[in-house]
């Protein structure tokens, strides 16, 4: 069986199915229409922050604040792509074809994971520029130390969240299941985790919290966090792996 | 070739496939049968890898399916016709397949046509009656030109036409020499297409043998008797030596061709017949017979605790009442 046979048809598996189109839309236009809006109020208000919140003000980061709504998106993307297996029961199908399970399932990720990466790229350069150019005066430059890691770091954290969508769908099988679990947490749970301050030691090495600080230029003032833009992107990274190994030994030990 | 030796699967406490052993042999249209819940459809997956056994093993061609290259060119099988997207077209549900094990993209237009889906070949599948999707779910299988065949129940949802035409097809490629693997819970079906039987119940094998061998043990002939006279009858042909049965409908059975031989006696005591007629038992009585047996089997040997098992496989033995 080799691996690139597979690839293509995981390829047409996910270009063949409306889902696929919307979900990546709505990400798209969520995370930027949102980073536009929010940066443009932010550009008004400027004025009337506090001299700690002016020293501190990210325009880079502020740029990308629709992707706290645009991650829900590439959430239900990454879970659609492996749950419409199960709750058609095409899985019995797909693995009848292909009855090496660890070729199957990472060809599977390795085809969705390089479209989010192509499209989470594009969405997080477009609306850093767009944001950009609604923050005005207050604007960063893509050559300002810092921004393109930020930039690029977008495109990868949209990438990292649509993977461990993936196999966390691959080892709850159903969608209703996954998403009930993926959009709360995602939403609301680990945004108060990481900002009470009683959890905020525990919550910020959730993927997100840790994740999304790739996407900082300016460090705020009195930040503690024992880590750098990378390193939060590394322990997303290991919560994405440790999903995938999940939804490795699962698919390969499970009847279908 | 398909070879399966002790194949069993365990959920739990609970047995639903109990040591199978048996090969399907190509060339032939073998039929699987067994009724509703008898571990046909979870034998099947265990052939395609998609449930691991218990123990046992079961081999195509001598190979463990999932050590087969591009299986789809060795087995092609029908396991449930709503298994596909329902966002997604036929001819792209046929494309991933024909992609996933090299087979061509010319082939999928080939059995589309094979199964005439080619007018709705774009249209995506959840518009599809249970009929479309199966003969869909039989163009993924002709898919890779196979040896072997497999179809879980492939009449079902069908029309007449449809089911006259998965019956020649089936008896054309195994025609050609393939491997040609039927499951069905209709006796009268398999009749009508099988050539070898393998019967099982309540996950054990009943039944490894041709289609003629199974009807000439299997089925009895017997002789139906209609009297007004049901009493005197009864006494003379207990007197005479003659076992009696009561069917369910008020008529006697009488084991044997004796037909002759009761109206004598009849005739003899003045008694009026208004029916002595030898009769050959259906197939589907041979089946429900067989499978019937099973289920007693089953309720003696689990002795002091016969709950569950028995109960839903009531039906089977119901028509079929031997003193």
């Amino acid at each position: 069986m080799a691996a690139t046979q597979v690839v293509r048809s995981e390829w047409t598996k996910i270009r063949s199915v409306a889902s696929t189109v919307w979900t990546l839309s709505l990400a798209v236009v969520v995370t930027i229409g949102l980073g536009m809006l929010i940066s443009a109020l932010s550009a008004n208000d400027f004025k009337n922050m506090s001299r700690n919140d002016q020293l501190s003000f990210d325009p880079t980061y502020i740029s990308f604040a629709g992707m706290s709504l645009g991650q829900l998106a590439m959430i239900v993307f990454g879970v659609l792509v492996v749950s419409n297996e199960y709750s058609t029961g095409m899985i019995r199908t797909s693995l009848a074809a292909v009855p090496q399970r660890g070729t199957f399932l990472f060809s599977k990720i390795a085809v969705a994971s390089g479209l989010v990466l192509v499209v989470g790229l594009v969405t997080s350069f477009v609306t850093f520029f767009l944001g950009q150019a609604m923050l005005g005066s207050h604007k960063a430059s893509i050559g300002d130390s810092g921004v393109l890691r930020a930039v690029i770091g977008g495109g990868l954290y949209m990438t990292l969240i649509a993977l461990f969508s993936m196999g966390v769908a691959t080892m709850l099988r159903s969608p209703m299941l996954s998403l009930g679990i993926l959009m709360p947490f995602f939403f609301l749970i680990s945004n108060i985790l990481g900002n009470v301050s009683a959890t905020k030691k525990i919550g910020r090495f959730l993927p997100d919290q840790a994740g999304s600080k790739i996407m900082q230029v300016v460090t705020p003032i009195d930040d503690d966090t024992p880590y750098g833009p990378w390193g939060g992107l590394g322990i997303m990274a290991l919560w994405v792996l440790a999903a995938i190994v999940g939804a490795y030994v699962l698919l390969k030990r499970r009847d279908a | 070739m398909i070879e399966l030796e002790g194949l069993t699967k365990r959920y739990g406490d609970k047995v639903a496939v109990d040591d199978l052993t048996f090969a399907v042999r190509p060339g032939i249209v073998t039929g699987f049968l067994g009724p509703n819940g008898a571990g046909k459809s979870t034998t099947m997956r265990m052939m395609l890898g998609l449930d691991r056994p218990t123990a046992g093993d079961v081999r195509i061609d001598g190979e463990h399916y999932d050590r087969l290259k591009d299986p789809l060119k060795y087995i092609g099988a029908l396991l449930d016709a709503k298994a596909m997207h329902g966002g997604r077209s036929a001819f792209n549900h046929l494309l991933f397949l024909a992609q996933s094990n090299g087979i061509p993209k010319s082939r999928v237009s080939e059995v589309l046509d094979t199964v005439g889906l080619t007018s709705v070949a774009k249209k995506k599948a959840k518009g599809f009656s249970l009929g479309m999707g199966q003969r869909l779910g039989i163009a993924g299988a002709l898919l890779g030109d196979p040896r072997i065949l497999m179809f879980d129940e492939p009449v079902n949802g069908l029309d007449p036409e449809g089911i006259h035409w998965i019956r020649n097809l089936m008896k054309s490629l195994a025609g050609q020499g393939r491997t040609v693997f039927v499951s069905s819970h209709l006796m009268s079906e398999m009749a009508l297409t099988a050539d070898h039987l393998v019967v099982i119940g309540q996950g054990r094998l009943l039944a490894d043998t041709s289609m003629a061998d199974f009807i000439q043990q299997n089925s009895r002939s017997y002789v139906r008797i209609r009297t007004p006279h049901r009493e005197r009858l009864l006494d003379v042909l207990h007197e005479a030596g003659v076992t009696v049965v009561e069917s369910g409908s008020g008529a006697l059975e009488v084991d044997g061709g004796e037909a002759e031989r009761i109206g004598e006696l009849a005739a003899q005591h003045q008694i009026v017949l208004h029916e002595l007629s030898p009769q050959q038992a259906s197939l589907e009585e041979a089946f429900m017979q067989l499978t019937a047996e099973s289920v007693e089997y089953h309720a003696h040997s689990d002795g002091p605790s016969p709950v569950a098992p028995a109960t839903p496989r009531q039906p089977w033995g119901d028509d079929w009442k031997r003193s």
